[in-house]
């Protein structure tokens, strides 16, 4: 088989083989219902809390103010719909940016059909969001300001510091979607200034199907799934017991690996300096605010799904922005956000690299990249 | 992604046929993609009536590189009144099916065909 390059680690990762075998006892063999009272359901309540501690020990929290929920998607949409409802009494307003992961912008749309207002903030051509408009949009009625820590697709970091003193400033709830952050850059909520925050675990290297939303102490949100009263009543379901545990294995991971992310981004750099000497190719998103693992560059005159197609006959998996490889056949909003026409932004692929890429990785990529590109520009009517 | 394609359309894409353009186009069919933005440029040249050469350029996803092929190697030797009865689900068919969000893909093909033999039509008086 040839050389195979996985370099889409914002999309998913592999678990860690570290934190499978921590998961794997919680299956047959310790798959006690936490809410039981006997041994094996008091062992799996033990270690759920483990893991909340892990948890909450990567993002500077307390282990209370956890909560686990199935997925990054469910975080967003139990913050966002939660403080919404909480508050519906105090206003209807919500501020958040035009780019954030699909799981904000439709669950901030859901709220607008029931009758909330929200302000989608535009972004620089970098992808910034500025402080001050944020600022200058908060209304008397404002419930919650929602703004990503850093952007899934350009991986451009915000300005979330800044974002929560203003936040603070004016008593108004913020939640930042750090999916895709946490393991990556130092996240803590405290530093931050927020107060409520949404991860999950197989972006670093955990399992699928489970995430966490940070709650501080404090701030209260209405639960959006009834039932059975597990974690604090907010959210119902008996616990996914070995992903938790996965989670807080993958959390603890995570932390003790944070000093690595700086050779990541040496490695990024690496990449975005060869492949920019393709000739006009650019780069997508911040040139130093952003995530350690993200290179997102667009070539004129090609389309990204091609690109995608071509480069995994040569092993390498990355993904593309471009319209032709979306379900909905629209440009990904985030790259229109920043100033992109539709046609450029078919043209956008992006890398993202995680811990088991080398500088090998790299190589056989740009040993390859320049040929794709040129094979089909060869074929497009607007190449000159 | 790959996965919804077809074997046929992975091997058009890698391998497309008569990729480029003709100088001296007896027509030219240009088509642009309403529903995601892509173009498609067929070339033909006529003799005795028939497509005798045909070649494509094409700005689009990898279903749309693989229909143009594949309309190519339809259309090469026809004569026109064949040409022009190739249809959008010919292409689809030829190619063992394509997902059914890329349908409009295999339409553009077909519909750049089409224009590129009216394109001579009209130039040479004949319509
Ligand atoms: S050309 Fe855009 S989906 Fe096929």
């Amino acid at each position: 088989m040839a050389k195979q390059v996985y370099m889409d680690h914002s999309a998913t990762t592999a678990v860690d083989p570290v934190v499978t075998e921590a998961m794997l006892p919680y299956f047959s063999e310790k798959y006690g219902n936490p809410s039981s009272l006997y041994s094996i359901g008091r062992q799996s309540r033990k270690a759920i809390e483990e893991a909340r501690q892990k948890v909450a020990d990567l993002i500077g929290a307390k282990k209370e103010e956890i909560i686990f929920t199935g997925s990054g998607t469910e975080s967003d949409n139990l913050a966002i719909k939660g403080i919404a409802l909480k508050n519906r009494t105090k206003g209807d307003h919500i501020i958040t940016s035009s780019i954030e992961h699909h799981a904000v912008l439709n669950t901030c749309k859901y709220l607008e059909k029931n009758g909330f207002k929200v302000t989608y903030l535009p972004v620089n051509k970098e992808g910034l969001v500025d402080p001050a408009d944020v600022q200058k949009a908060i209304t008397p009625q404002t419930i919650l300001i929602s703004i990503m820590h850093a952007n899934n697709e350009i991986g451009t970091i915000q300005p979330i510091e800044e974002i929560g003193r203003i936040a603070k400033e004016k008593n108004i709830p913020f939640h930042t979607d750090a999916v895709q952050t946490i393991g990556k850059i130092p996240v803590n909520v405290d530093t931050l200034g927020i107060s409520l925050l949404s991860i999950s675990a197989h972006k670093i290297y955990g399992p699928k199907g489970v995430g966490a939303l940070y709650l501080r102490k404090g701030t209260f949100i209405e639960p959006q799934m009834h039932g059975g009263g597990h974690e604090r009543n907010i959210r119902s379901s008996t616990e996914n017991v070995p992903g938790i545990v996965g989670f807080g294995k993958a959390c603890e991971l995570a932390k003790g690996r944070l000093p690595d992310e700086a050779n990541l981004a040496k490695l990024r750099d690496s990449l975005i300096k060869s492949v920019l000497q393709i000739k006009e190719s650019y780069l997508n998103g911040h040139p130093t605010k952003r995530l350690p693992g993200n290179a997102n560059f667009r070539f004129s005159y090609i389309e990204g799904e091609s690109m995608i197609l071509s480069l995994d006959m040569k092993g390498v998996a990355a993904s593309t922005g471009s319209a032709c490889s979306s379900t909905s056949l629209e440009p990904s909003h985030v790259l229109i956000a920043i100033g992109l026409r539709p046609e450029e932004s078919h043209g956008s692929l992006r890398f993202s690299l995680g811990r088991e890429n080398t500088q090998e990785d790299v190589d056989h990529v740009v040993s390859i990249l320049p040929d794709i590109v040129n094979k089909l520009r060869m074929m497009s009517p607007l190449a000159r | 992604m790959s996965d919804g394609y077809s074997e046929k359309v992975m091997e058009h894409f890698s391998n497309p046929r008569n990729v480029g353009e003709i100088k001296d186009a007896d027509g030219i069919g240009k088509v642009g993609n309403p529903t995601c933005g892509d173009v498609m440029w067929i070339y033909i040249k006529v003799k005795d009536n028939r497509l005798e050469d045909i070649k494509f350029k094409t700005f689009g996803c990898g279903a749309a590189i693989a229909t143009s092929s594949m309309i190519t190697e339809l259309a090469k030797g026809k004569t026109l009144e064949e040409g022009l009865k190739i249809s959008r689900g010919d292409v689809a068919e030829a190619l063992d099916g394509l997902p059914t969000i890329k349908l409009h893909c295999s339409n553009l093909a077909a519909d750049g065909l089409h224009a590129a033999i009216k394109d001579y039509l009209e130039k040479t008086g004949k319509k």
